[in-house]
């Protein structure tokens, strides 16, 4: 299967030619290509635009619209920028090739097309599509849609900007003695169903998952996409994920496995947001005080013997019906003075 | 048949990785399409439109060389390369001379596929 992937796939062949058309065509469909044809750039477009091609093999010299207005437009058009592109033309002078690479071509193959040489370049040529279309797969899955769009559109930078938004802790307490007391695969399998149910609870109130590390998670509400009342949404998405764990438990104890239970923090305030790492690989994240708080808030939890804790401006930004217990002020770590802190009340709904 | 007019070894190449049959079609539909490219080229010779005269030799170039017509392949690139800009008059000899090739080629190709 070392071909897996880069044949049977979707090729558009545009050439206002048609010898050039039926040849081209001829040849990969013998590799084992489905192939459609368009006989100048403006039909080409039209086609790109209303169905998926996996490779464009690309005429330059052609009537209407020509290969360079093609390849200027598949360029601005987001949809398309992706695409590859592989110019075959027998244009004069190696100025034209330098002009299709710039506009974005993958690669320039010149007519009469070689055979062996075209199936190399198209292989590789859908090899790397491949491997782009898997890495936005990854984005998606991994980084919500609301990232992978920031991704799409403002592109990939490191460094960040100031926003104002909501951050989230939770972890499950007694992980440790729970992973010990059971086989690996048991807890591989808890941690997919914890982590489907919980990205399910922050996603629907418009959060995002940045972090998981272990049974840890940590989701921003308003970044990178402002979030109206981001504060009020992290607050029912908390409640959310405790009503589903309550679920969750009771499965596990009708299975005779012990119940889980999770600490939830969450802080509101000014943070620095960005992707941080290198530009190999990065995480989109959020870095400042109100980070830290929610991180303290949560491992609170625990001294405090509440499930959801939350700082004074997240509070503040809650409808008055929502249930609060005002814990008083609490000496947080690395905080100079004390903390006001409130629990949210369970079993209510916001 | 001299080599130029039709180069074996590029036919039998074609031939070979795309089916000897399905030459033949590409042959009739060349045999089909190239007079018309010939035309094009006298026409926009007479109308001065230098994009349509140059659009013309290209095919033709380009789709010479696919059968190994090496030599109408050769006038036709000459005739893409300088356009119409210069002296116009010295295109008329030069468009004879391409229609003379292409009736040799038509003829060695028609011989070559036929069978």
């Amino acid at each position: 299967m070392a071909d897996r992937g880069s044949t049977g796939s979707r090729l558009l062949v545009v050439d206002d030619n048609k010898v050039n058309r039926l040849l081209l065509t001829r040849s990969l469909e013998l590799q084992g290509h489905r192939v459609a044809t368009a006989e100048n750039g403006r039909i080409a477009l039209d086609m790109l635009r209303k169905d998926a091609y996996d490779l464009v093999l690309l005429d330059m010299e052609m009537p209407e619209m020509d290969g360079f207005q093609v390849l200027q437009q598949i360029f601005d058009d987001r949809a398309l920028r992706g695409l590859p592109v592989i110019v075959t033309s027998s244009l004069e002078g190696v100025e034209s090739v330098v002009r299709c690479i710039e506009l974005g071509a993958e690669d320039y193959l010149p007519k009469p097309v070689n055979p062996v040489l075209l199936k190399a370049r198209i292989n590789a040529s859908l090899e790397k599509k491949r491997l782009q279309d898997q890495l936005k797969e990854m984005v998606r899955r991994f980084a919500t849609p609301e990232v992978a769009q920031d991704l799409q559109t403002s592109g990939f930078a490191l460094g960040g900007k100031r926003v104002y938004a909501s951050v989230m802790f939770s972890d499950i307490r007694g992980f440790t003695p729970l992973v010990e007391s059971q086989p690996p695969e048991e807890t591989i399998d808890l941690l997919n169903t914890y982590y489907t149910l919980m990205f399910d609870a922050i996603s629907s109130h418009g959060g995002v998952v940045n972090q998981m590390i272990g049974d840890g998670l940590m989701a921003i509400f308003g970044a990178p996409l402002p979030l109206p009342d981001h504060e009020a949404s992290a607050v029912r998405a908390a409640l959310e994920m405790i009503d589903l764990v309550g679920m969750f438990n009771t499965e596990r104890v009708a299975a005779g496995k012990a119940e889980i239970r999770i600490g939830i923090g969450i802080a509101s305030g000014e943070m620095v947001a960005g992707y941080a790492g290198t530009s190999k690989r990065a995480t989109y994240t959020c870095i400042g005080d109100t980070v830290n708080l929610a991180a303290r808030l949560e491992t609170h939890t625990k001294t405090a013997g509440r499930t959801i804790l939350i700082d004074g401006a997240t509070r503040g930004k809650l409808p008055e019906r929502v249930a609060i217990e005002v814990l008083g002020p609490v000496d947080i770590k690395g905080k100079s003075a004390p903390v006001d802190v409130f629990s949210v009340s369970l079993d209510q709904s916001v | 048949m001299s080599d130029t007019t039709i180069d074996r070894p590029t036919f039998e190449a074609l031939q070979e990785t795309a089916g000897a049959e399905f030459v033949g079609e590409l042959v009739d539909t060349f045999l089909a399409e190239a007079p018309i490219m010939l035309s094009e080229l006298r026409s926009a010779l007479a109308a001065g439109n230098a994009d349509a005269f140059r659009r013309a030799a290209h095919s033709l170039k380009s789709n010479s060389n696919t059968f190994g017509a090496l030599a109408l392949g050769a006038l036709a690139k000459n005739l893409e390369l300088t356009g119409l800009a210069p002296a116009a008059a010295a295109h008329g000899a030069t468009l004879d001379a391409l229609d003379a090739e292409y009736a040799r080629v038509a003829a060695a190709l028609k011989e070559l596929t036929r069978g």
